[in-house]
């Protein structure tokens, strides 16, 4: 369980999540890296807000701005809570404090993942009706998981990194609450 | 009778120019030898594997071409105004024109100098020397643009620059016409009493490239023509050529080429620099402009410098010696080694080839011919190496391959020959279409060249291109030089005439090539970091436009109470951040020329109204799908009109609030 929580903090070492953006014009793709609480670009990609932003004015998509994301500044708390209750855990060393550990983290990285759907299915639907180009019947939103041609882009979106290591971190709790099963068996 | 003479006079190299030129079994119609199109073929998504600088002689410019394709990848503005970006009508650009002669917009750019570290490129700046107004210009090769110029008091035709040291200590260069110091009013025909020559040493800041006149020296009033530094064990000294030793001032075709012998000047700089320190210097009053580009806000400025410090070899025994070279030298070349030292007499059968060792021996042993204005004259045979007999008609310079060749080229005979330097053997030799001036192999000049290609730079290109005119591009040849016969593998045609060119390995410049300019470093008086500063000033006639550009709109886009009479400054910034989206600027009528702006850069375009009316401005590098939408009105009203000084972007400027005259 020890191992499982120094795992969880792998999620603000690494982005969870990537967007690549590839076209002609772009030579080897835009990256976009989507953090715990905050976004960056690939190599050399600092700008990469700036860059996409400049991209999707034409088509009306709203501007990212990561300030005006709630969930960046609060979803590193929920994760600080997480890792709290997991040394409680630990200290209780209870089946039943494991299982709803893990429980409670599955729960909430579901939560997680429908919450980025909502926001790519608001940036991608929500767009500006004085648009310079307008595609009739086009949406923009990315795919949450797979490659998707969207105008003069390829899309591929996937978990990265740190979602392995929340991945991860589920099933070493989920080890810790079978190992705890067995030896309280004894 | 006496024009008579002249013609017996020069019927002999004639006459020996067609017994060489006969047994070279010449043939102008050799194209190429076998499938060469493999080596130059740079296929579509692949890079060249060097980068070639060549001067751009009366252009003024540099361009960058890339070796093996000869494909030009840019032209660099140095010493001429350059409607295309705008360099020398911009703002922030235009000081980089001042000379004490006042602005000078032009030049004859001629030799190309990579800076050096240890006796290597180090791929950080390039210096060139303007020709015409003594001058010397350092380019950034994060950027390739021109961000330093350096006049040369007291000189005139410098061409004898800008030859760097092993470590980039100085920028040694010599004037090529001498004149009186100071000037003055005197007859041209007291040449020999009023006329003095001055050899430069410019240093060079090791951590910012900046440039600096450390001192000059005077020198007899001679022509200085091309120099060289010394590398490994001849490191400190410079090695000068020099021609009209006879010091005519008349017709010097015939009067500048009576002796059989001229100069080559041998200097000892770290010398100098003990007398410089020693204090054995005049301070002379003077003038001449330094002008630098500051980094953070990307203006140049100008500093006029007022005094100069000049080491007269007179009094300072050591510093300076001559050694007889055959006829008119023109080339003055250093080996890899830097113990063999090229001297080319243009108009002599011969090459010299000079020994350090022995010359350096000559010195110790005071083995000298005598003096010339108090400098002891070495004695040729002393410091020879040996003599290359009859290589070819006409050499003039000279590169080097690393594996104990060398290569020259002959202006008269037209090829480039190749020889062992320690045996002085012909090893081979090739035509050039023709007329080859300088050559370059990259490396050529430093301790490693790269012994792979050579370009020979041509003067005359007849019936190598589709004919244009009267005037025809000057070609560059491409030679595979890596067998032990030089093969001929491309043709290209330059931009102006090219005098001399340095290349260098891509990958010691293309990891550090910028892509842009953060805008946080802008420190530009007038940037706007963001559409909210986007604003217009008036203070008194001037209007200040502090304008950005970003895809696709220029913002303010409509701009009204400029008023007949009024200086309107366009600062524009522009605020991207991604490589390769410049912006351009462009107003209707402008009387000087449109401007790029870069990535993160504010350029300043000054626009003048002359009459009333709705005037349109717009971008003019094609930036996005919707480049021709980015563009704006400027409402110009009379002088005495109550328009108010108003501006917008996306809404309509009658609900723009009236910003009061300051």
């Amino acid at each position: 369980m020890f191992i499982a929580i120094i795992s969880l903090c792998g999620v603000f070492l690494f982005p969870l999540w990537k967007i690549t953006l590839d076209a002609a014009q772009f030579p080897g793709g835009l990256e976009l890296n989507i953090w715990i609480n905050r976004f960056s670009g690939g190599e050399e990609g600092e700008y990469i807000i700036q860059n996409i932003n400049i991209l999707n004015h034409y088509i009306g998509m709203q501007f990212i701005e990561p300030d005006s994301i709630p969930e960046l500044i609060y979803f590193p708390y929920v994760i600080f809570g997480m890792l709290l209750l997991g040394i409680i855990s630990i200290l209780i060393n209870r089946q039943w404090g494991y299982v709803s550990w893990t429980t409670l983290l599955c729960i909430l990285s579901g939560l997680g993942v429908y919450d980025f759907y909502l926001w790519m299915y608001d940036y991608g639907h929500n767009l500006d009706p004085n648009a310079p180009i307008k595609v009739s019947g086009m949406t923009y939103m990315p795919p949450l998981f797979g490659e998707k041609d969207l105008l003069n882009f390829y899309v591929a979106s996937y978990p990265a990194t740190g979602t392995f290591f929340l991945c991860g971190t589920i099933m070493l709790a989920f080890l810790a609450f079978y190992f705890s099963k067995k030896t309280q068996n004894q | 009778m006496k024009k008579r003479s002249y013609i017996q006079y020069l019927s002999v190299p004639f006459a020996v120019l067609a017994t060489l030129a006969s047994c070279q079994n010449k043939d102008v119609k050799t194209v190429v030898e076998g499938n060469v199109t493999d080596q130059v073929y740079v296929a579509p998504g692949e890079y060249d594997e060097f980068y070639a600088f060549l001067s751009g002689g009366f252009s003024g410019q540099i361009t960058a071409y890339g070796l093996p394709s000869g494909r030009l990848l840019k032209e660099i503005p140095v010493f001429s105004v350059y409607p295309e970006n705008g360099y020398g009508y911009s703002e922030e650009t235009k000081a980089m024109f001042n000379t004490s002669y006042g602005v000078i917009p032009w030049d004859d750019s001629h030799h190309i100098e990579l800076s050096q570290t240890d006796g290597e490129f180090d791929g950080r700046w390039l210096f060139v020397n303007g020709n015409n107004t003594p001058r010397i210009a350092r380019i950034d090769l994060t950027t390739f643009e021109t961000v330093e110029i350096l006049e040369i008091p007291d000189v005139a035709g410098l061409h004898c620059a800008p030859f760097v040291t092993e470590n980039s200590e100085y920028l040694v260069s010599g004037t090529r016409f001498s004149l009186p110091i100071p000037q003055k009013d005197v007859p041209i025909s007291s040449y020999k009493e009023n006329f003095t020559g001055l050899i430069n040493y410019v240093s060079v800041d090791a951590k910012t490239g900046e440039m600096d006149l450390a001192f000059q020296i005077s020198m007899p009033g001679f022509n200085y023509d091309l120099a060289r530094n010394g590398k490994g064990k001849s490191h400190g000294w410079s090695f000068l050529t020099t021609y009209n030793s006879e010091q005519a001032h008349t017709l010097l075709e015939v009067n500048a080429s009576q002796k059989d012998k001229d100069l080559m000047a041998i200097i000892n700089w770290k010398k100098a620099e003990e007398y410089l320190k020693q204090g054995k210097f005049t301070e002379r009053t003077t003038s001449y402009f330094h002008n630098l580009i500051d980094e953070k806000t990307g203006i140049a400025a100008s500093q006029e410098m007022k005094t100069t410090r000049i080491i007269d070899p007179k009094e300072c025994p050591g510093m300076v010696y001559f050694i007889p070279v055959p006829k008119s030298p023109h080339g003055c070349d250093v080996d890899p080694s830097g113990e063999y030292i090229v001297g080319n007499g243009k108009l002599s059968a011969d090459m010299s080839i000079y020994s350090f060792d022995k010359l350096m021996a000559a010195i110790e042993s005071n083995d000298f011919a005598g003096d010339i204005d108090g400098i002891p004259v070495i004695n040729y045979e002393s410091g020879l190496h040996g003599i290359l007999t009859k290589p070819g008609l006409g050499p003039l310079h000279t590169e080097f391959d690393g594996k104990g060749f060398a290569y020259t080229t002959f202006f008269i005979s037209s090829e480039v020959v190749k020889w062992n330097v320690e045996k002085l053997e012909v090893v081979d030799r090739q035509s050039t279409f023709y007329s080859p001036g300088h050559l370059v192999i990259p490396g050529g000049e430093t301790k490693k060249p790269f012994g792979k290609y050579l370009v020979a730079m041509n003067k005359i290109t007849k019936d190598r291109y589709l004919p244009t005119g009267p005037e025809l591009a000057h070609s560059a040849q491409l030679f595979d030089i890596s067998g032990d016969k030089m093969k001929l593998l491309l043709d290209f045609p330059t931009k102006g005439e090219p005098h001399y060119a340095q290349a260098i390995p891509a990958s010691k410049i293309q990891p550090n090539c910028k892509k842009f300019y953060k805008i946080e470093e802008n420190k530009h008086p007038y940037v706007a970091k963001g559409e909210g500063q986007a604003k217009v000033e008036r203070k008194g006639n001037e209007v200040h436009v502090y304008m950005t550009a970003i895809r696709s709109h220029l913002a303010p886009d409509n701009i009204e109470g400029v008023k007949v009479g009024d200086k309107v400054y366009f600062h524009v910034t522009n605020l991207e951040q991604d490589w390769d989206v410049p912006h351009g600027f462009a107003m209707q009528g402008a009387a000087t020329a449109e401007i790029l702006i870069m990535p993160g850069q504010t350029r300043t375009l000054l626009w003048e109204p002359g009459s009333v009316g709705i005037y349109a401005y717009y971008c003019t590098d094609f930036c996005s799908a919707l480049h021709q939408e980015m563009s704006g009105y400027m409402r110009v009203s009379a002088q005495d009109s109550n328009v108010p000084l108003r501006w917008s972007l996306g809404e309509n400027i009658e609900d723009k609030v009236e910003i009061p005259e300051s």
